[in-house]
């Protein structure tokens, strides 16, 4: 019998869900059982919806939701050679039924993963997991075989465009970096991944940090630079371990270092930590807090690629554009020509949540459509409800409505619509889920976000921000829409940068999509998703109560009366409306009623 | 982590091993807070006089970003996850109870040093929405009020009956 190799992921979800737990007690229950087996610690799978997962090779067995009682039951299924623990196979959300292997649950064999291939098969912390699957040969054969200028010329061809949001072809980027002139240059690879609801860029981080640091290198090389920065969030505390132990066995092993491969390429790659802002996730905020400034963006020409950081030519790329550069030089230019759509080439990595029933992180072919990733992919809508929309691309981004279910996503399609790709993050809201609200949620992030100098920015977002507060306390007017649509333009129009620029779209796209709702809001003084606060009451039905006291007992505020066994009473002038008497009533009973 | 003061000598041996630059004011403040909890007043002039720039200059880089903190933190550091997936998912809801239930609002801490609330932007942990961290680490995910009220008890109004 072939030895086993047990991957459990060790990604920031997956041990949020307790893997690392579970890790733990299978070390443990393995040597005390004696069973010969590998035990390995990938990055992320994906599918955080099922963690933590315990994977069996080479039969690809996942075992989803694992708990630490679970563990000598797998342990000794694996020890006596006989079963499987079908109990804790993946069930679809569908048809309940058990899948057994990795290879033919929906959520996996419905992506394409190139980006995220390494993510949760590979040991992140062992650069030889890394090079056994082809890991540093495209560096190889970039400083072996190639010159810069056919470095820059294979991305160039590929088509590639910048998989941080704004996809700005990548080539022509290196292109312009490489013709600039000056000694001194430097890469930047921006980790300050800040869209509230994307992981996307941590996953890869924690999970393939040597794919990033590869596409570092291969920048470096092809615009001749000598010093990189990881421009990380501080946030990510597992994404920088995971770095830092790859760039130190990177420099043991000579790739990076004074003479990289013996081609005389000198280059290094250090880590910088972001302090907690959103802004500097544009280009020139992210500069000036490489400087130890206050991350404030500066208008462009001249770009970072003439004059960046500390004044010299900087080339400033994703993480998930990187690690997609040694593909290119791989495979050649061609293998992405041949993938995704006409403009926008090679696939997408998107993380799937709100209320989805499989969240998690999936990478698709450009062209895919939303309803394959929602309803395919993601399992569509739990508990029954209906579908409203999707969010893509973050507070720069819209909410886009089930008539668009079926466009083919790329970089243009989202933006044609009044959204964008953003860094890919994708929030799917169910008719539990207030549009208003949710324009008015992102407006509050935004104007949190704006860094100040631009008074449209600074100004607009929070009057836009006041307006629909109004409205979602049923004061709103309906010559506040016309406002709110002129607020846009002006912020729009009066902003530096791409984070006041994009900040109206949330609010444009839900007028465009979901004027409805704001009218009922306004018009009836209803909230038709039953979610904000001022617009809802709660009460008891008096027919349905049991009088099982149940609520009573739970209310944190006393505001519910009543003697056991007969019908309670909410007093509204003591109700915060928290919805815990809702969520305590019995199913069977359904008393207590919101509306 | 809940260090309520400390003194010149710890900062100036932190910045030991910083270069006087001004590239290295977020490092330096990081590393302050990191090891002592939170930047006071004599730990920004000191780092002032370290890089050779005014104070100001300082607090500006300082107040800027949110990672920073001008107080000491309580011993547990409630954040709650304020992102996307947990805004549609409750996170309101969350962030009420976790009030009510510490007697603190969002941005305070407890007079006893005990809690400290916070909204952030996003941990992460989307699948697990609407989630909380306590001190970076337990990550608490799928909650509700009632859920809330069982992990932070002490403070509950009801407690007596």
């Amino acid at each position: 019998m072939a030895i086993k190799t047990i991957l459990v992921s060790q990604g920031t979800c997956c041990k949020s869900a307790g893997a690392e737990k579970v890790l733990a007690a299978l070390q443990k229950e393995i040597s005390e059982v004696g069973l010969e087996a590998i035990v390995k610690t990938p990055g992320c799978h994906g599918f955080s919806e099922i963690d933590p997962v315990v994977v069996i090779e080479p039969e690809g067995i996942l075992y989803a939701k694992v708990k630490v009682e679970d563990v000598p039951e797998i342990v000794h299924s694996l020890k006596e050679g006989s079963r499987w623990v079908e109990r804790l196979y993946y069930r679809d959300p569908i048809t309940n039924e058990g899948i057994p292997c990795v290879h033919d649950i929906p959520f996996f064999n419905k992506q394409q993963r190139t980006i995220l291939k390494n993510c949760g098969a590979l040991n992140p912390r062992d650069i030889h997991d890394y090079m056994e699957v082809g890991g540093y040969q495209a560096i190889r054969k970039a400083l072996l075989e190639m010159t810069p200028a056919q470095v820059v010329a294979e991305v160039n061809r590929s088509g590639l465009r910048g998989l941080g949001g704004a996809g700005f072809p990548t080539g022509k980027k290196w292109e312009m970096c490489a013709a600039a002139p000056g000694e001194i240059k430097y890469v930047v690879c921006n980790a300050d991944e800040g869209d509230p609801g994307s992981f996307q860029d941590r996953s890869v981080l924690e999970g393939d940090p040597h794919a990033v640091l590869e596409g570092l290198l291969l920048a470096g090389y092809a615009v001749g630079a000598q010093e990189s920065y990881l421009y990380v969030r501080a946030e990510y505390p597992l994404a920088i371990k995971n770095l830092q132990i790859a760039i130190d066995q990177a420099k043991e092993k000579g790739f990076i270092g004074n003479d990289i491969l013996g081609s005389g390429f000198k280059y290094d790659i250090k880590i910088f930590q972001g302090a907690g802002a959103f802004v500097c996730g544009e280009e020139t905020a992210l500069i000036q807090s490489l400087e130890g400034k206050r991350g404030m963006p500066y208008p462009r020409p001249p770009y970072p690629v003439i004059a960046g950081l500390h004044g010299k030519p900087t080339l400033i790329d994703n993480v998930k554009t990187l690690a997609s550069i040694r593909w290119i030089i791989n495979e050649g230019a061609d293998w992405l020509v041949s993938r995704g759509t006409e403009t926008s080439k090679g696939t997408a990595v998107f993380s799937i949540t709100g209320k989805v029933a499989n969240c998690g992180l999936v990478e698709v072919p450009m062209g895919i459509t939303m309803r394959e990733i929602v309803f395919e992919i993601g399992g569509g809508i739990p508990g029954g409800k209906k579908f409203k929309a999707v969010q893509t691309g973050g507070p720069s981004g819209g909410c886009l409505p089930e008539a668009l279910l079926d466009t083919a996503i790329d970089f243009d399609t989202l933006r044609a619509a009044g959204s964008m790709m953003g860094s890919g993050g994708m929030v799917v809201m169910d008719e539990d889920t207030c549009m208003v609200d949710t324009a008015r949620y992102f407006l509050d992030f935004s104007l949190k976000e704006s860094c100040g100098q631009c008074a449209p920015c600074r100004l607009g977002t929070m009057q836009m921000h006041e307006i629909l507060a109004r409205i979602t306390k049923g004061e709103g007017k309906l010559s506040d829409l016309d406002l709110l649509m002129e607020l846009s333009e002006g912020v729009a129009k009066g902003s530096l940068c791409g984070l006041g620029k994009t900040a109206p779209n949330p609010v444009l796209t839900t007028l465009r999509y979901f004027r409805d709702e704001y009218e009922t809001h306004i018009n009836e003084g209803r909230c038709p998703s039953r979610s904000c606060k001022a617009l809802i009451s709660y009460t008891i039905n008096s027919d349905k109560c049991k009088g099982c006291a149940k609520c009573v007992k739970a209310c944190p505020v006393d505001a519910i009366t009543g003697a056991k066994k007969e019908a309670h009473i909410i007093d509204g002038s003591k109700c915060t409306k928290c919805g815990v008497c809702l969520d305590e009533c019995p199913d069977a009973f359904g008393a207590v009623e919101c509306c | 982590m809940c260090q309520q003061q400390y003194t010149e000598q710890q900062v100036q041996e932190i910045l030991t091993s910083f270069k006087r630059e001004e590239r290295e004011i977020i490092p330096i403040l990081q590393r302050i807070q990191e090891d002592l909890g939170y930047l006071s007043e004599e730990a920004m002039l000191a780092v002032a006089k370290f890089v050779f720039v005014p104070e100001s200059k300082i607090y500006a880089t300082a107040t800027f970003y949110a990672q920073f903190r001008f107080k000491p933190v309580g011993r547990n550091h409630i954040a709650v996850c304020r992102g996307t997936a947990c805004h549609v998912r409750g996170a309101e809801r969350i962030q009420d109870a976790l009030e009510r239930q510490l007697g603190i609002k969002e941005g305070e801490t407890s007079e006893d040093l005990e809690h400290t609330l916070e909204a952030v932007a996003c941990i992460g942990c989307c699948a697990l929405a609407p989630a909380i961290t306590i001190n970076n680490q337990e990550v608490h995910g799928q909650l509700t009020p009632k859920k809330v009220a069982e992990l932070f008890p002490a403070a509950a109004a009801k407690e007596a009956n």
